[in-house]
C-alpha cells in the first residue's frame, strides 16, 4: 500500500489496490504550501493574511496534484474535498479569534475599579463607569426572565403535558419555531408601538425592554423546557397517577421538578441569548449617563447601547470613549460565556440523572 | 430530585439576592451630597450637537446643586421640540429657531399656558470642512467649489477649480471622496444652508437636516464622518471634534479663513435678530454671505427653548440651570469641554436678561 | 406521551386539573396572541405613514418608494451572506459530523457555539475597527483589475464600509445557526447507508456524496432559509458597520450603498419624530412580513422532513 509512484500501466492492472500517498501526506503538503507561500510573500512584500490565502490555495492544488498523479482521480476528488473541509472551518474560526483578541487586546485597558462602580454622570474628559449600564442591563433581562419563564414554561407543560396531539399545540409549536426567527428589531419596534399607544407616544422605559426581549426569549424557553419535559420518564408519571396524584400536583410536584436543572439551563441559554440584544433596547428603553433602578420610570441604559453609543457618538473625547466601549464590550462578552458555562455546568448536574 | 432542586436553586436565589444587594446601592459617583436646597429632576431633550456641551453644563450645575439632576436627551432637535410642546420635557434644545411656517411657535405658545416660549442661542460652533490628502495640508476652498464637489460635479483632486483657490499646492489627480451624515443632523442642516446661500447657486439644493444627495460615503453622527475622514475623502463636521484631521479655510470676501470660535462669534455677531420674533424669542438670522474680515459664516447656532412660567417645583431649577448655560462661567465650560465659540457679550447679556424672567406661576 | 387517564377522581381533583390545564392552555394562547399582537401593532403604528409626505420620508414621495430600495438592500446583504456562510457551514458541519476525530468534533461544536453567543453589537465593533480596514486594499484591487464586473464597479471605498463587508459579518453571524442545523441532519444519516456505501469501495466524499448530502438535502435547505431569516432581521452590525445611503445599486465595494431595513431602523429612529417614526415602523413590518414568511417555510420544510419528531 505504501509503494512509491509504479508505472501507469501497472496502476491499471491493481485497480483494487491502489498505490497510496503515505498518511502523513497532508502535513508535508501543508508545510510545503506554507512555506513556499511564505517565500513568495517575503519577497513580494505581502502580508499575513495574502500568504494565508496563497497557503490555502497552494495546499489545495498541491495535495489534490500531487493525489491525482500517485493515486487516481477518486482519491484526488476525496483528498480535495477533506482539505475543503479543514479549509473551511479554519475561515470559520479566523474571525472568532481574531474578534476576541480585538476585544481582549482593547477592552482590558479600560478595566478598572472606578468602570465597575461608576456611571457617566457628570463625567467629562475622563474615563467613567458602566454601572448605571450594568444594572440597566441586569434589570431588563431580570424583566424580560420574569415575563417569559413563567409563560414559556406553562406553554411547555401545555405542549407536552395536555395538548400533545391536539391541532392547537401542533400551531403552537410550529409558530414558536417561526417566531425564533423574528429580527430583535422588529421586537423592538412591537414593544415600542404596543406602549405608545398604552401608555403614550414616544414612551421609553425599562420594562419596554423586558417586554421586547421576552418576544424573543419565550420561544426559546419554551422550546427546551419543551424537550426537558419530554425526556422525564413516563414511569414516573405514572407512578404518581397510581397513587392517586392529581395530574396537575403530579406535573408541578413530580415531572417538573425532575426536569428541573434541564428547565433552568434552558433558561439559562436563552437569557445569555437576548443580553446582547441591542436593537431593541436601542429604540424602546433609550440611554441616559445615571443610573436608574426603576424599570417603569425614564430612560435605562443598558451595555450593549452603551458600547453602541460611546463607540459611534463617543463625542469630544473619542479615544476615552471608545476605550470604554470596548472594556463594556468585554464585560458584556464575559457575562455571556458566563452564563454559557453556568448552563453546562447546570446540564452537567442534571444529565447522569436521567439515563433517558 | 429535591436535592438536585435545591442543588440548583440555593446558588440561584443566592445570585438573584447578590444582584439586590447590589442594586440597592448607587454607582460610586452618584452620592448624595449637599449644597444648595434646591431639590428636583428637570428633563430636556433635543440637538445632538449641543450634547457634549449640556454634559459640561448639568455636571457644572449638578456639582452645586447637588439634589438636582438634569437629563437631557440628544434625541435631535426635531424630537427635541416635539417633546416639548407635548409637555414630555421642561426645555428643549434645537439646532433650528422654532418654525413659524411648521406651527411650532404656536405650539409652544399653548404648551407655555399661552405664553410666548423663551428661546435664546445656547451653543455656537464652527463647522469645519475637513479633508485628508497626502501632501496637502493647506487647502483654501470657496463656497462653489466645496458644493461642486459634494455634489459630484467635481471629482479629482487637481481639478481647475481647486487649483485656483490654491496657486503653488501640488494637488495629486486621486478621486474625491465626499463624505457626509447618513443620519438627521443641524450640522447638515446648517452646512446645506451655507452652501444654497453662498455658493452662488453652485448648490441648486435646499437647507434640510437630511443630506439631499445619495451618493458618496455615509457616515452616523459627527464621529462617524471623522472615522470615515481616510486619504482623499473631504466631510464637514463640528470643528470641536476634528482633532488630527486637515481642515480648508473657506473663502469669506477676498480671504481664507480657517474654522476658529472667534471666527463663528465674529459672523454671529455681524448676523442679525429676527425682529419678527416676539419678546424673549432671541432667533437669529445667520448671514452666510458675510464679508467682515476674519468672520466665520459657516457655523451652527443651536437653541435653548423654554417657557416663561413654571409650576413652583421646576421653576427656580430651570431658571438656574438656563441661566448658567448661557452665563459666562457655563459658556466657558462649554467651550473648553464641547470646543465651541462663547457667545459674543452683546448676546449673552440680552440671553441672560430673557432666561431672568422664568418665574413660578 | 403515554399519559394513563383514570376514570375516577373527585370533583376536588377534577377542578385542579381544570384550572391547570386551562393555565398551560392560556400561556400557550398568550405566544399566540403575542406574535399577532406583533403583527396588528405594527400595522396600527405604520397605518399613518401611509399618508406621509417626503418630509418624514427622506425624500421619498411615497412609503413604497421609501421602503423599496431597502427591501433591495436588505435582501441583498442577506443574499450574499447566504453565499459565504452556507458553503463554510457545509463544510464546518462535516468537519464536525463526519470528518473530526470525536474529541475534536465536541470542541469545534462549542467553538461554533460560541460564534453564535458574541452580541451582535461586538460584532458591529469588530466589523467596523478590524474588518472594514483590513479589506480596504482587497477593495481596491478588486476595484482596479474588475472593474467590469458591476458588482466589483467601485470606485472601491476608503474605509471598508460597504455592503460586501456588511455580508461578511452578517454571514458570520448566520454560521452558527446554519451550522448547528445542517450538522445535526448529517448526524441522523442512517448509519446502515454510509456504511454500505462505504463497503462499496465508496472514498469518503463519494459516501457523503451518495448517502449523506441526499438525505440532508431538505435540511440544508431549511437551515439556509432559517440563516436567511436571520440575515434579514440582523440589525446593529449592519448599521454599524455599512455607510448607508440608501441607493439601489449592484455595486458591493464603493462608499455609496444601500440601506436595510434594520439597519435603517437603527440608525434613524432616534432622531425620527411623529410621521417619519410611523414610516420606520411601517418598514419593521415589511421586515416582519419577508421574515415570518422566510422562516414559515423553512420550518414548514423542517417539520415536513423530520421523520417520527414527536
Amino acid at each position: 500500500m505504501t509503494d512509491l509512484a509504479p508505472a501507469p500501466t501497472e496502476r491499471a492492472a491493481r485497480s483494487i489496490k491502489n498505490p497510496r500517498l503515505p498518511q502523513y501526506a497532508p502535513l508535508i503538503a501543508l508545510v510545503v504550501a506554507v512555506a513556499a507561500s511564505a517565500l513568495l510573500g517575503l519577497t513580494l512584500g505581502w502580508g499575513v493574511i495574502p500568504i494565508g490565502i496563497v497557503a490555502a490555495i497552494f495546499y489545495l492544488i498541491g495535495l489534490t496534484t500531487w493525489s491525482r498523479i500517485i493515486e487516481n482521480a477518486r482519491a484526488a476528488t476525496d483528498r480535495l474535498v477533506t482539505s475543503l473541509v479543514w479549509v473551511s472551518l479554519t475561515i470559520a474560526l479566523i474571525p472568532l479569534v481574531s474578534l476576541l483578541w480585538k476585544v481582549i487586546d482593547e477592552g482590558k485597558g479600560a478595566l478598572n475599579g472606578k468602570f465597575l462602580t461608576y456611571s457617566m454622570r457628570n463625567v467629562i474628559g475622563e474615563p467613567g463607569g458602566i454601572y448605571h449600564a450594568i444594572m440597566g442591563t441586569l434589570l431588563i433581562t431580570l424583566a424580560a426572565a420574569v415575563i417569559s419563564v413563567p409563560i414559556g414554561l406553562l406553554a411547555a407543560v401545555y405542549l407536552v403535558e395536555y395538548g400533545a396531539h391536539s391541532q392547537l399545540a401542533r400551531w403552537i409549536r410550529f409558530l414558536v419555531d417561526v417566531m425564533t426567527g423574528i429580527p430583535s428589531i422588529v421586537a423592538g419596534l412591537f414593544a415600542y408601538a404596543l406602549f405608545s399607544l398604552i401608555v403614550g407616544p414616544g414612551t421609553q422605559f425599562g420594562i419596554g425592554g423586558g417586554v421586547a426581549l421576552s418576544i424573543l426569549m419565550i420561544p426559546i424557553v419554551v422550546r427546551s423546557s419543551e424537550e426537558m419535559l419530554k425526556l422525564v420518564p413516563a414511569d414516573l408519571r405514572e407512578a404518581s397517577y397510581a397513587l392517586g396524584v392529581p395530574k396537575w400536583k403530579t406535573i408541578l410536584k413530580v415531572v417538573i421538578p425532575t426536569a428541573m436543572a434541564g428547565i433552568i439551563t434552558g433558561v439559562t441559554l436563552a437569557i445569555a441569548r437576548v443580553i446582547g440584544e441591542t436593537a431593541p433596547l436601542l429604540i424602546i428603553c433609550g440611554a441616559t449617563d445615571s443610573v436608574n433602578l426603576n424599570l417603569f420610570h425614564g430612560q435605562m441604559a443598558s451595555l450593549p447601547v452603551f458600547i453602541y453609543g460611546s463607540y459611534t457618538q463617543p463625542g469630544s473625547n473619542p479615544e476615552i470613549l471608545k476605550q470604554m466601549a470596548w472594556g463594556a464590550a468585554l464585560i458584556l462578552i464575559l457575562i455571556v460565556m458566563a452564563l454559557n458555562i453556568l448552563a453546562r455546568v447546570l446540564g452537567k448536574l442534571f444529565s447522569p440523572k436521567t439515563g433517558h | 430530585m429535591n436535592r438536585t432542586l435545591r442543588r440548583v436553586a440555593a446558588p440561584g436565589i443566592a445570585a438573584l439576592a447578590l444582584g439586590l444587594a447590589v442594586s440597592a446601592c448607587g454607582a460610586g459617583n452618584e452620592s448624595d451630597g449637599s449644597g444648595s436646597s434646591l431639590k428636583g429632576t428637570i428633563a430636556g431633550a433635543g440637538s445632538s450637537a449641543q450634547d457634549s456641551a449640556m454634559k459640561a453644563w448639568r455636571a457644572g450645575y449638578q456639582t452645586d446643586n447637588s439634589g438636582v439632576t438634569v437629563n437631557y436627551n440628544p434625541s435631535g432637535s426635531g424630537a427635541g421640540v416635539e417633546q416639548f410642546v407635548d409637555g414630555a420635557i421642561d426645555f428643549a434644545a434645537s439646532d433650528s429657531a422654532l418654525d413659524a411656517e411648521k406651527g411650532e411657535i404656536d405650539a409652544a405658545k399653548s404648551r407655555c399656558g399661552g405664553e410666548n416660549a423663551l428661546e435664546v442661542p445656547s451653543y455656537v460652533s464652527p463647522i469645519a470642512v475637513v479633508y485628508s490628502l497626502d501632501g496637502v495640508d493647506k487647502l483654501n476652498l470657496s463656497a462653489s467649489t466645496i458644493a461642486k464637489i459634494f455634489d459630484g460635479k467635481i471629482t479629482k483632486w487637481n481639478d481647475a477649480a481647486i487649483a485656483i483657490d490654491n496657486p503653488g499646492v501640488d494637488l495629486p489627480g486621486s478621486t474625491i471622496t465626499p463624505v457626509h451624515r447618513s443620519d438627521e443632523s443641524g450640522t447638515t442642516k446648517n452646512f446645506t444652508d451655507y452652501l444654497s446661500k453662498a455658493a452662488d447657486g453652485a448648490w441648486k439644493y435646499p437647507s434640510d437636516k437630511v443630506w439631499p444627495l445619495k451618493s458618496g460615503e455615509a457616515a452616523n453622527g459627527t464621529s462617524g464622518v471623522i472615522a470615515a475622514i481616510k486619504s482623499g475623502s473631504i466631510g464637514y463636521a463640528d470643528e470641536s471634534q476634528v482633532g488630527d484631521l486637515t481642515v480648508a479655510s473657506i473663502k469669506v470676501g477676498d480671504a481664507y479663513v480657517a474654522p476658529s470660535a472667534e471666527g463663528a462669534a465674529k459672523a454671529l455677531e455681524v448676523s442679525p435678530t429676527d425682529d419678527t420674533r416676539a419678546e424673549g424669542d432671541l432667533a437669529i438670522k445667520v448671514d452666510r454671505t458675510t464679508t467682515e474680515a476674519g468672520a466665520y459664516p459657516l457655523f451652527l447656532a443651536s437653541y435653548v427653548i423654554a417657557c416663561p412660567t413654571y409650576d413652583k417645583a421646576k421653576a427656580d431649577i430651570v431658571k438656574g440651570f438656563l441661566s448658567y448655560v448661557v452665563s459666562t462661567d457655563g459658556q466657558a465650560a462649554a467651550a473648553s469641554n464641547a470646543g465651541s465659540a462663547p457667545l459674543p457679550a452683546a448676546l449673552q447679556t440680552k440671553a441672560a436678561s430673557i432666561i431672568n424672567t422664568i418665574a413660578a406661576k | 406521551m403515554s399519559t394513563v387517564t383514570t376514570g375516577t377522581g373527585s370533583p376536588k381533583r377534577r377542578l385542579g386539573d381544570l384550572v391547570f390545564a386551562n393555565l398551560t392552555r392560556a400561556a400557550g394562547l398568550t405566544i399566540l396572541i403575542a406574535l399577532a399582537g406583533v403583527g396588528i401593532f405594527l400595522t396600527v403604528e405604520g397605518i399613518p405613514a401611509f399618508g406621509a409626505g417626503p418630509d418624514d420620508l427622506k425624500g421619498h414621495s411615497n412609503l413604497l418608494t421609501y421602503v423599496a430600495p431597502l427591501v433591495f438592500g436588505t435582501l441583498l446583504a442577506a443574499v450574499i451572506a447566504l453565499l459565504i456562510a452556507v458553503p463554510l457551514a457545509l463544510g464546518v458541519a462535516l468537519s464536525i459530523s463526519h470528518y473530526a476525530p470525536r474529541r475534536i468534533a465536541a470542541g469545534v461544536g462549542y467553538l461554533v457555539d460560541l460564534l453564535a453567543a458574541v452580541p451582535s453589537v461586538v460584532y458591529g465593533l469588530w466589523g467596523i475597527a478590524v474588518l472594514g480596514p483590513k479589506l480596504v486594499p482587497v477593495y481596491k484591487w478588486l476595484a482596479s483589475h474588475f472593474d467590469w464586473i458591476p458588482f466589483f464597479a467601485g470606485p472601491a471605498s476608503n474605509t471598508g464600509r460597504t455592503i460586501f463587508t456588511a455580508s461578511i459579518v452578517l454571514a458570520l453571524m448566520v454560521l452558527p445557526i446554519v451550522t448547528a442545523i445542517t450538522r445535526e441532519i448529517f448526524a441522523q444519516t442512517p448509519r446502515l447507508n454510509e456504511e454500505a456505501a462505504l463497503a462499496l469501495g465508496a472514498t469518503r466524499w463519494e459516501m457523503i456524496r451518495l448517502a449523506v448530502l441526499p438525505y440532508g438535502r431538505s435540511g440544508i435547505v431549511s437551515a439556509a432559509m432559517l440563516g436567511l431569516g436571520r440575515a434579514l432581521g440582523e440589525t446593529m452590525a449592519v448599521a454599524m458597520v455599512l455607510s448607508a445611503s440608501g441607493v439601489v445599486t449592484w455595486n458591493l465595494i464603493s462608499a455609496t450603498n444601500p440601506s436595510t431595513i434594520a439597519a435603517n431602523i437603527a440608525l434613524t429612529f432616534a432622531d425620527a419624530t411623529g410621521t417619519a417614526r410611523n414610516a420606520l415602523i411601517a418598514s419593521g413590518l415589511v421586515l416582519f412580513l419577508i421574515t415570518f414568511v422566510v422562516n414559515f417555510s423553512a420550518r414548514a420544510i423542517v417539520s415536513r422532513y423530520e421523520p417520527g419528531s414527536k
